[in-house]
């Protein structure tokens, strides 16, 4: 295609976006071009500007500098109203949809004037159901929105669009809630979209996804535009280099030596108020030396692990052993036992952000002898605590006020070392190192770099002794570290098989439970 | 007791008692709803009501007919509702401690300005409230004044709104997910405000009925923390308006029933009770309410959380 | 469209001149109703002034209002601290009042026959006891229920000054005091001494102050105090870390409610030796006021306190010489309540103004 007959039937033209919030530049004078009926794939890592980007697109946020046009007519800013009416959609990351309403109720908002003293239901419900049909997408519409699984309330976030006439979809990391095969689902989907003449931004992080399903890939690095060109060209490892501007050598794993049993679950059960089980008859063993994975969709279930394994709660059924010892139910019980716990919101459990640094360095041990002398705070031992481990751990962001520095103030990543850095140093006095580490989704939201930084250190504190459990949503990531791997789905949990026994299909249908049903028309 | 009891519920002047002290409630409770639904905790409520009575009272005594005086208080009510909805929605403060600021706020406001206009008056002035709508044909009702009538009115009209309108469905959605709002092109800050200027509206007008049905002049304490009960009896009705008139009616029974047991002296059982005890189980009745419905509340998601556009 | 930016680091200079700008702004906007009232707003002003601060006495009236104020803006700074929106601290107020007089009064006679030194710890125990049971039950209600402390709180107000209303009819009222509903008198002994003579200033004043100078020291050294900050700033990276939420917010139920008793008590002790249904004139809303003008720290309720009272006993003072009613007192104290909370909230984010969002056809 000529570059004349390229422009003229671009749908989308961004110039010269750029955005700052404070001293960050999130975008960085960035032009790009969606063409009519194509794919064009956003990747970049973690902190890149991608969603950043889309939001200016959509309205959500206004652009300092720079133009859009959408469709030939320039796009009013900050206004997701216009960029509705100008036929774009988004599809949030984070699904905007109110659990208490009917899918109906959700699409419907927005698409009646406010002062419209009635509401067309019945053709709205018609409506919705011959989009659905259209596009592959099937819906109860008067289903509440509690009710649906993640692929299903996907499926309504891309139903909203749709049913507004959107002709540009956004879809902001739309895989990284769902399984291998509800992936797959959303692809199909993506493939008629196509065909029914829209044009598609895919936003992700994972190269497999991108060179699969777009034409074109933007690939964006500390803000700037770094590259754009044909998935046909493109090669995971050329990729990988745009993405991160330096070549990263991913956390070596050396071959595990398993030692004893650190910490043991025999049919472990966790039901909840509603007599639904989170945990059901759980066996796993974690074995000193050895990193164990729990792969899996989250809530089947790793949240009732981890806070077992946390100390926060005891099982309603069955047994859970550290050490060969049953310790009590309380999170100062598992620290003191050797314990380092990495909570899998870092903001919102991992550390109390108006607090200064230094009491978040202690939060776990204040109040023992190390740092407290009958209830009052020894602040010079834990401000040096913190200071060695701000050393040791590289986190970076204390201002000049050091230690005292608000820990809201540290970045993500950040403020995971800090998290880390808190439950690896453990107690001062203790000769060793912690026994068993649980880390759920430790990198999560992190920057390469800060994801190799932690996976270096799960693996260190391994090769010294302690037995890892890693709760991970990140396959790759489950993959790189794991020496077994077991798969969580409705509470239930796989046997922990080398990672050499699994294939990528086969975790994937463990995730859906499929192995299970497998095993039953293998024995019938 | 209750056999007395038994036989005062057969009686009208009872439920017209009943439906008269209900009615405030009424108003007021819709327009606590209507702000929680949307997202934001109203606890300006106390004072608005305060503010309600005496502008609408002031309207009548300076020469206005009774309509304009219930107008004037619903505009003044919607003026303090902006102000609350500025600091706690634009600027999203804190919605508790806000609504307690703005309650002292309102009837320390209002209560200067009575001074100031009337600065020495032995007994306070009075003015001619509404009359009762004796053309009614409906027992119990037509010994009430039109205030009542329009309460009643209210609340299957709020509740068309709230669940049949585009514009309802906006005001659910902003107190559930003000994202999902955002991300269908409304904006949050504006159908926040707007809903909180109808709520509060509300709570001016019940604050006009004290002064301009159910009393003739304006008091010092005349609200008397029926404000807070509005605010305990949104809980108990599970943010649904008919519910609330549900709650309202109940409370007002109650409210009406100690009032005949303290009249008629014969006690609680037989047994003498001293006048306080009953003037306290209005309040806690209300707190018996807010703990029976606390488990099973389906709360607005959204309420109490401030909602900061473009926030990273 | 306006929207708010966080600032990384909140400003430290905001944060201590947020409190003069709120209240300058508020005189400002006050000397509106000032000039409504007909009242020559320059020397209403200075009246204010000096009513509040102008003269020995003025102060030693000011401190006097002030030494409540203190220990109910305390019981609010702690309970706030923790996210325990305690509004009930004119009831624990009342009651604390109530148990003093109960223990400590004459009763008809010469009271209790206990010595002294063992009587007046026993009577402040009663008081503060008693309002930390009372704040206790709408606490727990909150952390096993989930029902809003605010409306609890609040409605108890209402339950326990009739209950006082009905203890000083009946089984506590004061037979000489010729049918005016007033409780027994406290025994002379228990009766706290005045700081200043001819003046109506009390040793508890030094009470209030020792009481703010212990509470900063807990939150700012202790671990009890470390816990009371952290669960009420972040109560789920709390439990996570191994800290007894429920029981620390059972500490500052029992905590903010025995200040607020202690402040009954006080006023009892110190300045009436009774128990009246008026001797609170709304101490226990104003303090959540001088809680947050205070920003929840302890040493800055003292000040904070003093301000108020000034404005409360200037008001007085002002509107006998000038024709504005006491009102006014009020409105400052709620204007600079609210203005003290945008003046805060600028602390930590700016304002950004931005072009768009103009309104699509």
């Amino acid at each position: 295609m000529t570059p004349a007959a390229a422009e003229a039937s671009a749908v989308l033209s961004l110039r010269g976006i750029t955005k700052r919030f404070g001293s960050l530049l999130a975008n960085d004078s960035i032009s790009l071009e969606l063409g009519r009926g194509e794919v064009l794939a956003l990747l970049g890592e973690n902190g890149a500007g991608k969603s950043t980007l889309v939001s200016i697109l959509f309205g959500h946020y206004v652009a300092d500098e720079g133009e859009i046009e959408a469709f030939g007519e320039p796009l009013p800013p900050g206004n997701p109203k216009a960029a509705l009416a100008a036929g774009i959609g988004m599809v949030h990351q984070h699904f905007t949809l109110a659990d208490n309403l009917s899918v109906l109720d959700n699409v419907l908002l927005g698409t009646e004037p406010l002062w419209q003293p009635f509401s067309r239901r019945a053709d709205a419900r018609r409506r919705l159901v011959e989009t659905g049909k259209r596009f592959g997408l099937g819906v109860a519409p008067d289903a509440l929105i509690a009710s649906l699984s993640v692929g299903e309330r996907q499926r309504v976030e891309i139903l909203k669009a749709l049913f507004r006439g959107a002709r540009i979809l956004i879809l902001d990391e739309p895989t990284a809630v769902l399984t291998p095969q509800e992936s797959e689902s959303l692809f199909a989907t993506l493939q008629q979209l196509v065909v029914e003449g829209l044009s598609v931004i895919f936003i992700s992080h994972k190269l497999d996804e991108v060179l699969r399903v777009s034409r074109r890939i933007a690939v964006l690095r500390a803000g700037r535009l770094v590259a754009t060109l044909p998935a046909a060209e493109a090669d995971k490892a050329r990729l990988a280099e745009l993405m991160v501007g330096r070549a990263v050598a991913p956390a070596r794993r050396r071959a595990a030596t398993p030692g004893e049993d650190t910490c043991v679950l025999q049919g472990a059960s966790v039901t909840n108020g509603d007599g639904r089980k989170l945990l059901d008859a759980v066996n796993l063993e974690l074995r000193a030396g050895e990193v164990v994975a729990i792969a899996g969709v989250s809530g089947n279930g790793q949240e009732a692990l981890a806070d077992i394994l946390c100390g926060l709660r005891a099982p309603d059924a069955g047994r859970v052993r550290l050490g060969g010892r049953v310790l009590p139910a309380s999170p100062q019980a598992w620290i003191a036992a050797g314990v380092a716990r990495i909570p899998e919101d870092r903001h919102a459990v991992g550390v109390v952000g108006d607090l200064p640094l230094w009491e978040n360095a202690v939060l776990e041990r204040f109040a023992t002898p190390a740092f407290a002398t009958l209830g009052v705070v020894r602040r010079r031992a834990a401000q040096a605590h913190a200071r060695n481990l701000i050393e040791r751990y590289d986190v970076r962001g204390t201002g000049a006020r050091g230690v005292e520095t608000p820990t809201r103030a540290l970045s993500g990543g950040n403020m995971q070392k800090l998290i880390l850095g808190r439950a690896l140093m453990g107690d001062p006095n203790a000769a060793a190192g912690p026994r068993l580490i649980v880390a759920n989704q430790p990198t999560w939201g992190l920057d390469i770099g800060a994801v190799a930084y932690v996976h270096q250190q799960l693996l260190d504190a391994c090769a010294a002794g302690a037995a890892v459990l890693l709760i991970s949503e990140d396959l790759d990531e489950i993959f790189a570290l794991a020496d077994r791997i077991a798969v969580i789905h409705h509470g239930r949990l796989t046997e922990a098989r080398p990672t050499a026994q699994w294939t990528l299909s086969a975790i994937g249908l463990a995730m859906t439970g499929g192995m299970r049903r497998e095993a039953s028309h293998a024995a019938a | 007791m209750l056999a007395e009891s038994l036989d005062l519920l057969t009686t009208i002047p009872f439920w017209i008692a009943v439906l008269r002290i209900a009615t405030p409630l009424i108003l007021g409770t819709l327009g606590v709803l209507l702000c929680e639904r949307a997202g934001v905790l109203n606890l300006g409520i106390e004072g608005i009501m305060v503010a309600g009575a005496f502008a609408g009272w002031l309207t009548v005594y300076q020469g206005g007919g009774l309509w304009l005086g219930v107008a004037v208080a619903a505009a003044v009510g919607a003026l303090i509702g902006l102000l609350h909805g500025v600091l706690t929605v634009t600027l999203a403060l804190s919605q508790h401690v806000t609504g307690l600021g703005i309650t002292l706020f309102a009837a320390s406001l209002a209560s200067y300005a009575y001074r100031v206009s009337f600065p020495k008056v032995s007994s306070p002035p009075t003015i001619q409230p509404f009359a009762e709508m004796a053309w009614l044909p409906i027992p119990v009702l037509d010994a009430q004044t039109p205030l009542t009538l329009l309460a009643l009115l209210l609340v299957p009209v709020i509740g068309y709104l709230l669940y049949r309108t585009p514009l309802g469905l906006a005001v659910r959605m902003v107190g559930e997910n003000p994202a999902a709002a955002e991300g269908q092109g409304l904006s949050v800050a504006r159908v926040r405000i707007g809903a909180i200027m109808a709520g509060s509206s509300l709570m001016g007008v019940a604050g006009a009925f004290l002064t301009l049905a159910a009393f003739n002049a304006f008091y010092f304490n005349m609200v008397n923390g029926r404000g807070w009960v509005c605010v305990a009896l949104v809980v108990f009705a599970s943010w649904r308006p008919g519910k609330a008139l549900l709650g309202a009616l109940l409370f007002g029974l109650f409210d009406a029933l100690q009032l005949r047991l303290q009249q008629s002296g014969s006690g609680l059982f037989g047994v003498s009770v001293p006048y306080q005890v009953y003037l306290m189980l209005p309040y806690l009745l209300s707190i018996v309410a807010l703990v029976l419905m606390a488990r099973r509340a389906a709360y607005p998601q959204a309420l109490m959380k401030p909602y900061r556009k473009g926030e990273r | 469209m306006l929207r708010l930016e966080k600032r990384a680091l909140p400003s430290r200079v905001a944060m201590l001149v947020a409190p003069f700008a709120a209240v300058a702004f508020t005189l400002l906007v006050t000397s509106l109703l000032v000039a409504w009232a007909g009242a020559p707003v320059g020397r209403a002003y200075a009246l204010l002034l000096e009513g509040g601060f102008g003269s020995a006495f003025a102060l030693s009236e000011t401190l006097t209002r002030a030494t409540p104020l203190i220990l109910t803006g305390l019981s609010a700074a702690v309970a706030f601290k923790a996210r325990l929106f305690n509004i009930g601290a004119e009831g624990q107020l009342y009651l604390g009042a109530l148990a003093a007089v109960a223990v400590g009064g004459q009763h008809g006679g010469s009271g209790f026959a206990l010595a002294t030194w063992l009587l007046f710890p026993l009577m402040m125990a009663a008081a503060a006891a008693s309002g930390a049971l009372l704040l206790l039950g709408p606490a727990l209600l909150k952390s096993r229920l989930g029902v809003d402390e605010v409306v609890t709180t609040l409605l108890l107000n209402f339950v326990v000054l009739l209950f006082v209303s009905l203890m000083l009819d009946g089984p506590m009222k004061d037979p000489t005091a010729l049918g005016w509903p007033q409780s027994v008198t406290l025994q002379e002994a228990l009766q706290l001494g005045k700081l200043v003579e001819r003046s109506r200033l009390h040793s508890g004043l030094l009470w209030a102050l020792v009481l703010a100078l212990l509470l900063w020291a807990q939150l700012r050294f202790t671990t009890t105090g470390l816990q009371i900050r952290a669960v009420g700033a972040n109560a789920r990276a709390s439990a996570f870390a191994g800290m007894p939420v429920g029981w620390v917010k059972v500490k500052v139920a029992l905590l903010s409610g025995a200040l607020a008793g202690l402040a009954g008590a006080i006023e009892v002790a110190g300045r009436t030796g009774y128990v009246t249904l008026d001797m609170s004139p709304g101490y226990g809303y104003s303090g959540i006021v001088i809680a947050m003008l205070a920003a929840l720290n302890p040493l800055g309720v003292v000040a904070a306190a003093v301000f108020v009272a000034g404005i409360l006993v200037g008001a007085d003072s002002m509107s006998r010489a000038v024709t504005v009613p006491t009102y006014i007192a009020d409105v400052i104290v709620s204007v600079s309540l609210l203005a003290m909370l945008v003046a805060a909230m600028l602390a930590q984010y700016r304002i950004v103004w931005q072009r768009g969002a103009s309104r699509a056809r």
